[in-house]
């Protein structure tokens, strides 16, 4: 177990989980709403500034994981409370760590009621989210993984729009039922394991073929409705229509990654020959969520659907690199995830900044307030912009690369770029519902809705937006500090994976 | 590192910035406008020396990932255009004021702004040393310039800019940009070869997968008008006239033939056009357009709409004569850049003093005009005869190349193209300028003296119309740019 963590000392990843649960505790005794929305600030931004210190110690020359802490939880079962991160989760942790912030900004006058319990929901969410990123012991990961549906679910149940019931109930069930196929994939592992429940021991294993397929169908459902991909999307434009805008935030930025880190950290080491087996149909159903995902956003009139929608597509673009098992591939798709979680976050903020103006998600009602709200439409440009992938922003480098190792991928297997080229409409469609959303809302058309009573956005709402622009650009224009985090990582991944090429060539060649 | 590079591109950033936030004093407004646009003639002017010594000046700003940067450069195919757009804007500044204010257009500085923002685009293509920035800076021209086109904020407006932003980025994204991808996945980088015979691929590359890409590349720059994606221009004439004039005579359809052309040149390059056999076959694809819209253009009796289809015949003599791979052929083709820019903003600038002095769009309505509009319409007939590629005006300097460019390259068909293309642009050209004259003046419209658009108009009109005779007669300060880069 040794040669796989880096002990640091210091146990800076216990901290950064319990911070904010010990901050959610403190807040129970905070009577004064105004006073549980300045701590849960205080919190959250010394969670932030806290987890830069993972940026400084972390090693970008190991695939090791680094941090890392070990202690015994429950002996008889042997499961115990492990952590540590590399190069693919480090960055997903602080994207968690610096957009919680911004989520209680974007809620200080949004939510009227039981701020103090909507603030410790956030907490625990945010302990539950680092938490996963953070786990090496998959009972440890189940655990924060279910952990998380509670706060979320009542983020949504008790803050929510009118249908807040149904869009709760949905978004439980559905990830619930993904869920308890991986918990039988990992008590599976448990015993093909030595009765071991580390993460790290259970990948490059020789399971077998049959057992990998299986395993991978259990990881897959789990982690396709988290992600999500298509057919399994349905809950997401609930939810997200539902929720309170830090609740859409949470939920497009970071819950929405956990789906395709699971991929990375469990689908792909752990069941290599079935991923190389199975990837051509993931890589096809991530094309058809592109495609279907920006036709769908496309149709909406409700600017949150519309993100929701967009959701889909973005993912879709992060599994297509994922599956298509090339550096430049799975890079840019680590990459897409920070940029989605910048750039869909930035526009949920946005849609919630319209809405607290009109009370409506409504297109047709928000027509034209560009003439009134000049500084609320620059952000919104920068980040619809983003959105489509337009060059010099984040989305287009994690969309290049995405591309590009999706035309490696098909020129090495099929000499003829069937799959690339499948997923252009997807962009074409991109730029036009974005640009369609953007020219309602700056410019609308003859028969604009009266937005002259319509205010600007005020000092709090422009401090929440100004640090997404800047990563927008940050990220667009040098984004290599980003991906040299994560290339030793990918690369020593993607090394194990090669390994394991042969074995399938003779695997596919006995089936079919 | 050449600052200079820098500097030009950021002139027009500034003073987009200085119009934005001085947009409620006008007169303070339209001078950063007007300083701004002398300004980056003075500093592309500066660079001219340079460049004809055989310098190449570049400006490395950002590195996105290995092999893709954004990266200036000038050289002297970069000079060319950057010549024509800052030499353009100057004019059309002066007289854009006249007419936005002459017909007390709404949104002035939104208007300004726009303007400015799209020559930021314009130089930042011209100045493009990668494919990457390249595809960069022509995506900001179509965002950009769709405020523009939109401008009156009408239904009519709204349908011409919509259509305009889909035409442009659907191309764009779904030609343009799995084609960037593709050539970077086949040659790890998306610079510019330093010459135009070698290009960037390597020797072995798959042959169907680099046809597939030129066929991409030239239907991704839709803004070279190219048909079957060149109806946004039409559209895009819903737009007030200075905009019509600067941004679709010139900035804007110049991007996309000056896009067109770059990426044949310096990314295919001749010798695998040669060998691959992409160049005649263009060429006849191109000759197409040439005469269709020629064709278009003889039905139109709106000014403006025949204006912008003859644009669109005559861009593609540009891409012709790129696409014909001889010295003479791609001499002709980069020089009708310049020709055709002055020429056409001429006739746009008159199709605008029209409206504003005599509140009339077609031509029909046009008769015995010129003896209100003498100057108008002399600059007009000027101007035409250079389309119509007849000396002494510049547009002849091109018609000359491109003739012995086909002769050349023993393209019979092309020649007879060409020819035939004349006789059309005659066609819809002459009678314009011959009822103006000639033409009895309708019933109920007596003579009342000479009543031409405010003198902030006429200026720019007589000034574009005067360089277009000058290219015409001293065709050798463009020509060395042009001979420099076929080397």
């Amino acid at each position: 177990m040794d040669q796989l963590l880096i002990n640091s000392g210091f146990p800076i990843l216990s901290a950064l989980i319990f911070m904010p649960l010990a901050g959610a505790l403190l807040l129970l005794f905070i009577k004064n709403e105004s006073a549980c929305r300045y701590f849960a600030l205080v919190v959250t931004s010394i969670v932030a500034l806290w987890s830069l210190r993972l940026l400084a110690g972390f090693d970008q020359t190991t695939s090791k994981f680094q941090f890392a802490e070990h202690h015994t939880w429950i002996e008889s079962f042997n499961i115990n409370y492990t952590l540590g991160v590399d190069g693919i989760s480090i960055l997903l942790i602080l994207l968690t760590t610096i957009i919680m912030p911004f989520c209680v900004l974007a809620s200080w006058s949004y939510i009227k009621t039981r701020i103090q319990a909507f603030m410790v929901c956030l907490l625990i969410m945010e302990t539950a989210m680092i938490g996963v990123f953070a786990a090496l012991d998959f009972v440890l990961f189940y655990i924060l993984w279910e952990a998380m549906l509670i706060p979320m679910y009542l983020l949504i149940g008790i803050w929510g729009g009118p249908r807040k019931i149904y869009a709760s109930v949905k978004f439980f069930l559905y990830t619930l039922t993904g869920s308890i196929l991986l918990l039988v994939g990992i008590l599976w592992l448990y015993t093909a394991n030595n009765y071991s429940f580390f993460i790290p021991d259970m990948m490059w294993q020789d399971y077998s073929l049959t057992a990998q397929v299986y395993l991978f169908i259990a990881f897959f459902l789990a982690f396709a409705i988290k992600v999500p991909m298509f057919p399994f999307h349905t809950w997401l434009p609930a939810a997200h229509v539902e929720a309170p805008t830090a609740g859409s935030v949470i939920l497009a930025s970071i819950l929405l990654k956990m789906g395709t880190y699971g991929f990375l950290r469990f689908a792909l080491p752990i069941t290599p020959e079935a991923t190389i087996l199975l990837a051509p149909y993931v890589l096809w159903l991530s094309i058809a969520g592109i495609i279907y995902g920006g036709f769908t956003a496309l149709a909406q009139s409700d600017m949150k659907k519309l993100i929701a929608y967009s959701s889909v597509g973005h993912m879709g673009f992060v599994t297509l690199g994922i599956f298509v098992l090339n550096s430049d591939g799975v890079e840019g798709a680590i990459l897409q995830m920070i940029n989605h979680g910048v750039t869909t976050g930035a526009l949920f903020l946005c849609v919630g900044m319209i809405y607290e103006r009109t009370h409506s998600r409504e297109l047709r009602l928000a027509s034209g307030v560009g003439k009134y709200m000049p500084i609320f439409v620059t952000f919104l440009t920068f980040f619809s912009l983003s959105s489509f992938g337009f060059p010099g922003t984040n989305s287009f480098v994690g969309e290049f690369m995405i591309l590009a190792g999706t035309f490696e991928f098909d020129i090495a297997q099929n000499n003829f770029p069937y799959l690339a080229l499948a997923a252009f409409p997807g962009a074409v469609l991109a730029a036009a519902y974005m640009l369609r959303m953007l020219q309602k809302i700056i410019w609308g058309g003859t028969d604009n809705p009266d937005q002259s009573w319509i205010s600007d956005l005020n000092v709090r709402e422009i401090v929440t937006l100004a640090p997404f622009l800047l990563f927008v650009f940050w990220i667009g224009l040098g984004p290599q500090p980003f991906i040299d985090f994560m290339h030793t990582s990918v690369t020593d991944l993607l090394q194990h994976f090669h390994a394991h090429q042969e074995h399938v060539i003779a695997a596919a060649e006995r089936i079919f | 590192m050449d600052y200079k590079l820098l500097i030009a591109l950021l002139i027009p950033l500034i003073g987009t910035l200085g119009v934005m936030f001085k947009g409620d004093n006008e007169n303070v407004r339209e001078g950063i406008s007007s300083f701004s646009s002398i300004l980056l003639l003075f500093v592309v002017g500066s660079m001219v020396p340079d460049v004809l010594s055989g310098k190449t000046l570049t400006f490395h700003m950002f590195t996105i990932l290995p092999g893709v940067t954004i990266t200036l450069r000038a050289d002297p195919m970069s000079m060319i255009f950057a010549i024509v757009a800052s030499s353009l804007w100057t004019i059309a500044v002066f007289y854009s004021l006249g007419y936005m204010r002459g017909l007390k257009e709404h949104a002035q500085t939104r208007f300004n702004a726009c303007f400015a923002l799209s020559i930021f685009g314009a130089i930042g293509v011209a100045f493009s040393d990668n494919l990457f920035t390249m595809y960069l800076f022509y995506e900001i021209v179509s965002i950009c310039t769709y405020p523009l086109v939109a401008h009156h904020q009408d239904d009519e407006g709204y349908k011409g800019a919509r259509k305009y932003i889909i035409y442009l980025t659907t191309t764009a994204k779904a030609f343009l940009l799995p084609a960037m991808i593709l050539i970077y996945v086949l040659t790890g980088t998306l610079d510019f070869a330093p010459n135009i015979s070698t290009g960037i691929f390597p020797a072995g590359v798959n042959e169907t997968l680099v046809i597939m890409l030129y066929i991409f590349c030239i239907f991704g720059f839709a803004k070279n008008g190219i048909m079957p994606f060149h109806h946004w221009l039409p559209g895009a004439m819903v737009a007030p006239t200075p905009v019509s004039a600067l941004l679709h005579a010139v900035a804007v359809v110049k991007v996309g033939v000056f896009c067109t052309t770059r990426v044949m040149l310096y990314t295919f390059g001749t010798d695998i056009m040669n060998a691959l056999n992409l160049g005649i076959p263009t060429a006849y694809f191109v000759s197409i357009t040439i005469l269709a819209a020629s064709i278009i253009a003889l039905s139109k009796d709106n000014l403006k709409a025949r204006l912008a289809y003859s644009t669109v015949s005559q861009l593609s003599y540009i891409i012709l004569g790129v696409a014909l791979l001889t010295n003479p052929g791609i001499q002709g083709g980069l020089i009708h850049i310049v020709n055709h820019a002055f020429s056409k903003i001429t006739l746009f600038f008159c199709a605008g003093a029209i409206f504003v002095a005599a509140d009339k769009k077609y031509i029909s309505e046009m008769d015995g005009l010129g003896k209100t509009m003498p100057f108008t319409f002399g600059a007009f007939a000027i101007a035409s005869l250079s389309m119509i590629g007849a000396p002494p005006v510049g547009g002849f300097i091109t018609k000359w190349n491109l003739l012995i460019g086909s002769v050349e390259a023993h393209q019979l068909g092309i020649l007879l193209i060409l020819i035939a293309s004349t006789v059309l642009n005659a066609a819809y050209f002459a009678p314009i300028t011959y009822r103006a004259f000639f033409g009895k003046r309708p019933a109920g419209e007596p003579y009342t003296g000479i009543k031409e658009a405010p003198l902030a108009m006429l200026i720019p009109i007589l000034i574009a119309c005067t360089i277009s005779v000058l290219l015409g007669i001293f065709p050798n300060f463009m020509l060395q740019f042009v001979k420099a880069v076929t080397g």
